[in-house]
């Protein structure tokens, strides 16, 4: 067979409609595409793609089932290594990833691993199989799981398959984590995907408190002393939101990405007044940084109605940490990229609302700690932006509520938890952590790879302990 | 979903409404709020804890109708429910019963945030003297509350029509003039109110606590939207506050702040309005 040099392209909604809309972007792949683009993989004998997965999913061997159209069984590969597939299919960075090192990266595109698992991911979610639930032992031990993101849903549902009665607890209104509140509807649907693989655990016998504040309702130390948990898993995620400590911070007109996505995914302000929740904004808006969660509040402001949508960026196009497909996305629906500028004042006007942001060019000097050229300001190229919406993109800490009430559980200079790599065993006896909480905003793959590990750990731990 | 136990109209828009959440009751402490919602469409509003009671396993609210969400909750009544209630949040107020004496002032519907907060002043042992501000007479809530657990209670309304004429902060003068030795004020109130009884305690220098009330949405520490500038730092209401050293809060910004969603939050009490929401 003739190689085929490029990936078989998404089905995308058009650009100048969807900028529009809060429908999702790309539509996937239909079966026949999906084969036609899984028979571009070689099949290595060492295959390059699979160790730069970081839950080393054994991608040759699903992309043969999907040659052999047996969709049922190459889901079930995913399944071993991966709970949340349809997820991961959608906003994995792959660029870096398995795909980085496909063999046909040498020649042409590598094989579109992330478009093909999102197929067979989604192929089995329309099947709607019914789930059966899980029946427990009497005495079986009861673990609760802070936390309702990919770490702690992945961490429940691995727990409840190997027996163990599982309570999350979850600080907002709806399970997710940043799935539900922070990745918008256009680019992982809600109702479709997350909702329903949240119902399914819910099927299978997982029991999940919202409104339920760790830290303030109960300590970690109530939930195993007085609740009656054996073990603790913690997966609160990295979700302080960052300011840039400069001037007009406070001003009308500036959110942190974090209030504006909340509002927008969360509590559906795109639906305002249906929805209670309003959005404040004017035409002109600026979001500062360069990550996911940069190019998401953008292409959110433009659906929301801004005519003109800034990324200002402080280095340049080759260090933006947004996946790649995000920015492209980002680039084709209109969105004006001012890379190599820092902002260092958001300016007001006289009733306390967003006037315009002050930037100051860059250039990039040596490399820094982490291997990227740093940016250096150019002095006197001080020039303002004229907007009167700014979003604060520039990443997010870790929250210290649970830590700070639990006593034994150490955290580094950070606040992070600190927490064994492989076990997720903190300093306290019989308390796990991972996702987010433990390394710093991260992904949602790495995430749900930690909540895996940890599963495994708590599950030797119990049973040492019975 | 959360019951409505008890509901009553304290004053024309003023509204007690009592909610059956046990396990916020048992953690509830004096200064903390609840984040509710009111339906599935519904907006994430803090209310502050005025009341709990363990043994019912219920948390008091006492709010005033505002906009839609307070309008949607007003209409609602004993027996029915609301879909989200959590907390408790915030740091509860620092009381111990060295504290000497203490000035607890509550502006409009402030006074019952503040009650709760005089109570505990009150049982660890301090000397409570309470200023309950008003526009008139008619619209003074808590006043029996607040007299069963304050050494003195001293009212001043807008318009004379009961206790002294004029602002709480003429009562304040008023309190300093005779001579009264104040260890401590605990303000709360509208923004105005706070900044008005900071002005006048600064030069005394007797320190001053307030309790803020910016836009929140998570109550969590995860939004960022309920950020308020105390001294040369930015602070989360929900989590750092919402009691702070009035002295170091910038209230002219937290007022403008307040404001940012006034457009919005017009459209939304007509949209309630119109479909026939707010009763
Ligand atoms: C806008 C945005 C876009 C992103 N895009 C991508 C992307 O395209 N690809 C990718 O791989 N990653 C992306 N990420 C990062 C990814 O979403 C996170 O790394 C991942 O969600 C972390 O999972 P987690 O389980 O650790 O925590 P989270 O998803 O943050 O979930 C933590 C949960 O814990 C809850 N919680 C916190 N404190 C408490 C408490 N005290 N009690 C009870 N519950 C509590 C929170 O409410 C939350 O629901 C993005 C992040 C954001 C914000
Ligand atoms: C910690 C805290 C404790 C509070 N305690 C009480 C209380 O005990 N009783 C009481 O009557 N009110 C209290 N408030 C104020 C109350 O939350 C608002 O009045 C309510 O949210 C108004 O909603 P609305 O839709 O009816 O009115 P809207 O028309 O939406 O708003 C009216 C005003 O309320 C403020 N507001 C609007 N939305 C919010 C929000 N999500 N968070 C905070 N403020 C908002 C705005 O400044 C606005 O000017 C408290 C606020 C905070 C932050
Ligand atoms: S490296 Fe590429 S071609 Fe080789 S097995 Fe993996 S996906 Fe297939
Ligand atoms: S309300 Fe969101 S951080 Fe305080």
């Amino acid at each position: 067979m003739a190689l085929v040099l490029e990936k078989h392209k998404m089905p995308e909604q058009d650009p100048q409609v969807r900028a529009h809309n809060f429908q999702e972007v790309a539509l996937g792949y239909d079966e026949e595409t999906a084969v036609a683009e899984a028979n571009r993989c070689l099949g290595c004998k060492n295959p390059q793609c699979r160790p730069g997965c970081p839950v080393g999913i054994d991608i040759p061997a699903f992309i043969g089932k999907i040659k052999e159209r047996d969709f049922d069984s190459a889901i079930s590969i995913i399944k071993e290594s991966s709970s949340l597939p349809a997820v991961c299919g959608r906003v994995c960075p792959q660029e870096n990833q398995c795909e980085k090192n496909c063999v046909l990266t040498h020649k042409g595109e590598s094989v579109a691993i992330g478009r093909l698992e999102r197929f067979v991911a989604d192929y089995q979610l329309d099947k709607n199989e019914e789930v059966k639930p899980i029946e427990f032992a009497p005495d079986a031990q009861k673990v609760a799981i802070i936390g309702a993101g990919p770490s702690g849903l992945t961490c429940a549902g691995d727990l409840a398959r190997k027996g163990y009665k599982v309570t999350i607890f979850e600080a907002l209104h709806v399970a997710g984590g940043v799935l539900s509140y922070g990745i918008p509807e256009f680019r992982l649907p809600k109702d479709k995907i997350v909702k329903r693989e949240i119902d399914n655990l819910q099927k299978m016998g997982v029991t999940i408190e919202v409104n339920s504040i760790a830290g303030r309702l109960f300590t970690v130390d109530e939930l195993m002393a007085e609740m009656g948990f054996d073990a603790v898993f913690v997966g609160t995620g990295a979700g302080l939101p960052h300011f840039m400590n400069i001037p007009g911070e406070s001003l009308n007109g500036v959110y942190s990405s974090n209030e504006f996505l909340t509002r927008c995914n969360l509590m559906k302000a795109y639906d305002f007044p249906n929805h209670a929740t309003p959005i404040a904004m004017g035409k002109k808006v600026a979001v500062v940084g360069g990550g996911n969660v940069a190019m998401d509040a953008a292409r959110t402001s433009l659906r929301l109605g801004a005519d003109k949508v800034y990324i200002v960026y402080r280095r340049s196009e080759a260090e933006l940490p947004a996946r790649a497909e995000e920015v492209h996305h980002a680039k084709e629906e209109g969105i004006d990229f001012k890379l190599l500028n820092n902002p260092v004042e958001i300016i007001g006007d006289e009733n306390g609302w967003v006037k315009s942001l002050k930037c100051i060019r860059m250039e990039l000097g040596e490399p820094d700690a982490s291997g990227r050229r740093r940016p250096v300001a150019v002095e006197g190229s001080e020039f303002e932006l004229d907007v009167d919406t700014v979003i604060m993109a520039i990443g997010n800490g870790p929250n210290p509520i649970v830590a700070s009430t639990t006593p034994g559980m150490d955290t580094n200079k950070r606040g992070n938890i600190i927490a064994d790599e492989e076990t997720g065993a903190t300093t306290k006896e019989g308390v796990f952590a991972g996702g987010d909480i433990v390394t710093g905003a991260a992904t949602v793959i790495l995430a749900m790879g930690a909540g895996k590990k940890a599963a495994a750990a708590i599950d030797e731990y119990l049973k040492s302990k019975k | 979903m959360f019951k409505i136990m008890y509901k009553k109209e304290l004053s024309p828009g003023i509204f007690h409404m009592d909610i059956e959440a046990p396990r916020v009751a048992k953690k509830a402490k004096a200064g903390q709020f609840i984040v509710l919602r009111v339906d599935e469409k519904g907006e994430r509003i803090p209310l502050t804890i005025a009341d709990f009671d363990v043994e019912k396993g219920t948390i008091t609210l006492i709010f005033q109708v505002l906009g839609a969400s307070t309008m949607q909750l007003s209409a609602l009544n004993e027996g029915d429910s609301i879909v989200d209630f959590a907390g408790p949040l915030g740091q509860p107020s620092e009381i111990d019963g060295n504290m000497g004496t203490v000035v607890c002032i509550g502006g409009g519907i402030g006074v019952a945030p503040v009650y709760p907060i005089a109570r505990a002043m009150h049982e660890a042992g301090n000397k409570v003297i309470s200023i309950m501000g008003a526009k008139t007479k008619d619209i003074l809530i808590f006043e029996d509350k607040m007299r069963a657990i304050s050494d003195e209670v001293i009212i001043a309304t807008d318009d004379g029509s009961y206790g002294v004429k004029g602002f709480v902060t003429t009562a304040l003068q008023q309190l300093v003039d005779r001579g009264e030795k104040i260890d401590q004020v605990t303000a709360i109130g509208p923004g105005i109110m706070m900044k008005s009884v900071c002005d006048a305690t600064r030069p005394l220098g007797i320190k001053t606590i307030v309790s803020l009330n910016p836009v929140m949405v998570d109550g969590t520490g995860m939004c960022g939207g309920c950020r308020v500038q105390v001294g040369d730092e930015m602070k989360f209401a929900c989590v750092d506050g919402p009691e702070f050293d009035g002295h170091l809060v910038d209230f002219n910004n937290l007022m403008s702040r307040g404001r940012m969603f006034r457009e919005q939050e017009a459209k939304a009490k007509d949209h309630v309005c119109n479909i026939g929401l707010g009763r």
